[in-house]
């Protein structure tokens, strides 16, 4: 019961962030909002009895992938990217597609295995980490290995474009 | 009557949020009012390194000195910028502030004590987190928003450029501190705080099984919370006032706040990771152990300030990645080897 | 145990209701006397010239930024693996082994194509 009601508070501040990141004209106050909306998900990924995941969530997203989006943004002209609009003209057609998109979503899930799911199979919070790291370092060990490889692509092609850059 | 009441479990959950709700209470006050101590011992310590007396006008030997402080910045203007982006300018130093009270969540001051008169037990931390210091490093690092954020709101050009190179610099150093933090559940084997001090009891402290993690954390914690050597975000020669330049009044405070808060909670977090926190001789009740060690270190922490010069920023860039980080990682690698 | 986590949220309120308090203190007894030169940005006592935020910094940060990205991902991993490596020996050792090779690869190529360099 109170665990609904934290359920609701969190879906709908994640949602109304969510809904300003893209709505909000200045660049640094969608990062905020963004910043908002990770929180708030870290928070549901506790309800659903996964601290571990939560923490993640904002060790990676919050902590690191938002000061990156920070660096980039303050490399721009922010009066100018602050007056450019998203979507210039046709904006009825894009809220058509927007609608046909959302049906699509909603049916899709709905009609998939994603729906049967059920969620709160998990009961307790403690010893989480552990079973993560068992799980990974044996079932996942490739998966695993692949991440380190595509962490060092995303290395390189940062200091390759860098360079560019400087010159 | 009384004992079916208290039996019943919602009034069972209603008093252990009530509990949570009063110690959440306590520690925050707590926290909120160190650094008003603080700044006393911090300028007392530096005068006396100097040899000068330091703050003395304000009541005896100048002990009221950060309470004038305080009526003093208190009834400052409160100044934003024309240039500023007043709602950022106005909630940046509280975004800064927050994470660095969130960190106390799950810090452990102690094992159980037991109330008197009430005869109820009652832990010495809020809440033991199965992910505890994950959860400390991740909260911490959050910090750096409220710092950019305050240098960028303020569309000034010494406190953009303060907050920038702060946040690099945080960001940098957050690396060898996690891998100094690895190396210690390496040998703990949980992440949970309360774990980590209980195996270090008996004398088991983790500074003698992890030296080389000790000294990368201390430094990294050094550079973490922007002390000197490695304070570059307030190079007043360079840059001001850095990040905070723009700042008055209270707004101004809450920056100064959060830095002496993140200085106390690196402190402790130091106590827990590898002076085995509570643990001590027993003639003195754990928190006590607890507080002596933590006094120490953010003694020795202020006694650095007024000993060494400050690095220049290329330096400092070249320490963290250079040096700190290939050293983390081949802590964590021979850790690794011994472990096994 | 939900409870857990519950210290956080009553901190985070506690905190900003505290901040909102001492700033509503702040905001009845302060004095208010703005005018233009009070309320320019600090530029030595100069009229400050053009905007602060209009984008020059060097790429660095983006740079310094990225290879933070990557390493605290890696971190992420370690943390579990620190957690069960004692129970799982030799097998989790080589697999992080290899796995920090890999990245210490790309430290090693930015330390060689001077990305660490900060002049």
């Amino acid at each position: 019961m109170t665990e609904q009601i934290f359920f609701f508070i969190f879906a709908a501040l994640a949602v109304g962030s969510a809904i300003a990141v893209v709505s909000l004209r200045n660049p640094v106050h969608s990062v905020i909002s963004l910043m908002v909306c990770f929180l708030q998900m870290a928070a549901l990924f506790v309800l659903l009895r996964s601290p571990f995941i939560a923490v993640v969530q904002v060790f990676v997203y919050v902590g690191a992938v938002l000061v990156l989006f920070l660096f980039v943004i303050m490399m721009l002209d922010i009066h100018k990217a602050s007056m450019e609009r998203f979507v210039s003209g046709g904006q009825l057609g894009v809220i058509g597609l927007l609608v046909v998109l959302v049906i699509e979503m909603v049916l899709i899930v709905s009609k998939s295995k994603l729906a049967g799911i059920s969620v709160a199979s998990v009961t307790h919070l403690d010893g989480s980490v552990r079973e993560i790291g068992e799980a990974l370092f044996t079932k996942y060990i490739l998966p695993f290995e692949v991440v380190s490889f595509i962490l060092l692509v995303a290395l390189l092609g940062a200091i390759v474009m860098g360079r560019k850059e400087v010159k | 009557m009384f004992e079916l009441f208290i039996s019943n479990p919602l009034v069972l959950m209603m008093i252990e949020v009530l509990v949570i709700c009063i110690k959440v209470v306590v520690v925050t006050l707590v926290v909120f009012s160190l650094p008003l101590p603080l700044t006393y011992i911090e300028r007392k310590v530096a005068g006396h390194i100097q040899v000068r007396l330091g703050p003395y006008r304000v009541g005896p030997h100048g002990i009221l000195q950060p309470l004038a402080d305080m009526i003093k910045l208190i009834f400052k203007e409160d100044i934003i910028p024309y240039k500023a982006d007043p709602w950022l300018f106005k909630i940046a130093p509280i975004i800064a502030m927050v994470p660095a009270f969130a960190v106390f969540a799950t810090i452990p001051f102690g094992e159980k004590v037991t109330i008197p008169f009430i005869d109820k037990e009652v832990t010495l931390y809020i809440s033991d987190m199965d992910t505890g210091i994950l959860y400390v490093l991740a909260i911490a690092g959050l910090s750096v928003y409220g710092i950019i954020l305050g240098g960028w709101a303020s569309n000034s050009k010494y406190a953009l450029l303060g907050g920038l190179r702060s946040s690099a610099q945080m960001i940098s150093y957050e690396l060898a501190l996690s891998f100094a933090c690895i190396g210690v559940v390496m040998v703990v084997n949980s992440l949970s705080l309360v774990d980590i001090v209980r195996a270090q009891s008996g004398w088991h402290w983790n500074i003698l099984y992890q030296p080389l993690g000790f000294v990368i954390f201390a430094i990294a914690g050094l550079a973490e919370i922007n002390r000197i050597p490695f304070d570059l975000p307030e190079d007043e020669g360079t840059l001001g006032a850095g990040y905070h330049a723009e700042y008055s009044s209270m707004r101004f405070a809450f920056f100064m706040l959060t830095e002496y808060v993140a200085m106390v909670s690196m402190s402790v977090l130091m106590v827990i990771l590898f002076f085995g926190g509570w643990d001590g001789p027993g003639f003195l009740p754990g928190i006590v152990w607890f507080l002596i060690k933590v006094a120490f270190i953010i003694y020795v922490i202020i006694w650095t300030r007024f000993t060494y010069p400050r690095y220049r920023y290329d330096q400092l860039m070249t320490i963290g990645w250079k040096i700190l980080l290939p050293l983390s990682l081949l802590n964590i690698l021979i850790t690794g080897l011994v472990v096994i | 145990m939900l409870i857990t986590y519950l210290p956080v949220l009553l901190i985070v309120g506690f905190v900003i209701f505290m901040a909102t308090m001492v700033l509503f203190v702040n905001s009845l007894v302060s004095p208010k006397k703005p005018f233009r030169e009070k309320l320019s940005p600090w530029e030595c006592g100069m009229e400050p010239i053009g905007n602060a935020d209009a984008g020059h910094f060097k790429v660095h940060f983006f740079v310094i930024a990225i290879l933070f990205i990557v390493f605290d991902v890696e971190t992420l991993f370690l943390f579990p693996w620190a957690v069960v490596l004692r129970d799982m020996g030799l097998v989790a050792f080589v697999e992080m082994f290899i796995f920090i090779s890999i990245l210490a690869i790309g430290l090693v190529y930015a330390w060689k194509k001077g990305a660490l360099e900060w002049v």
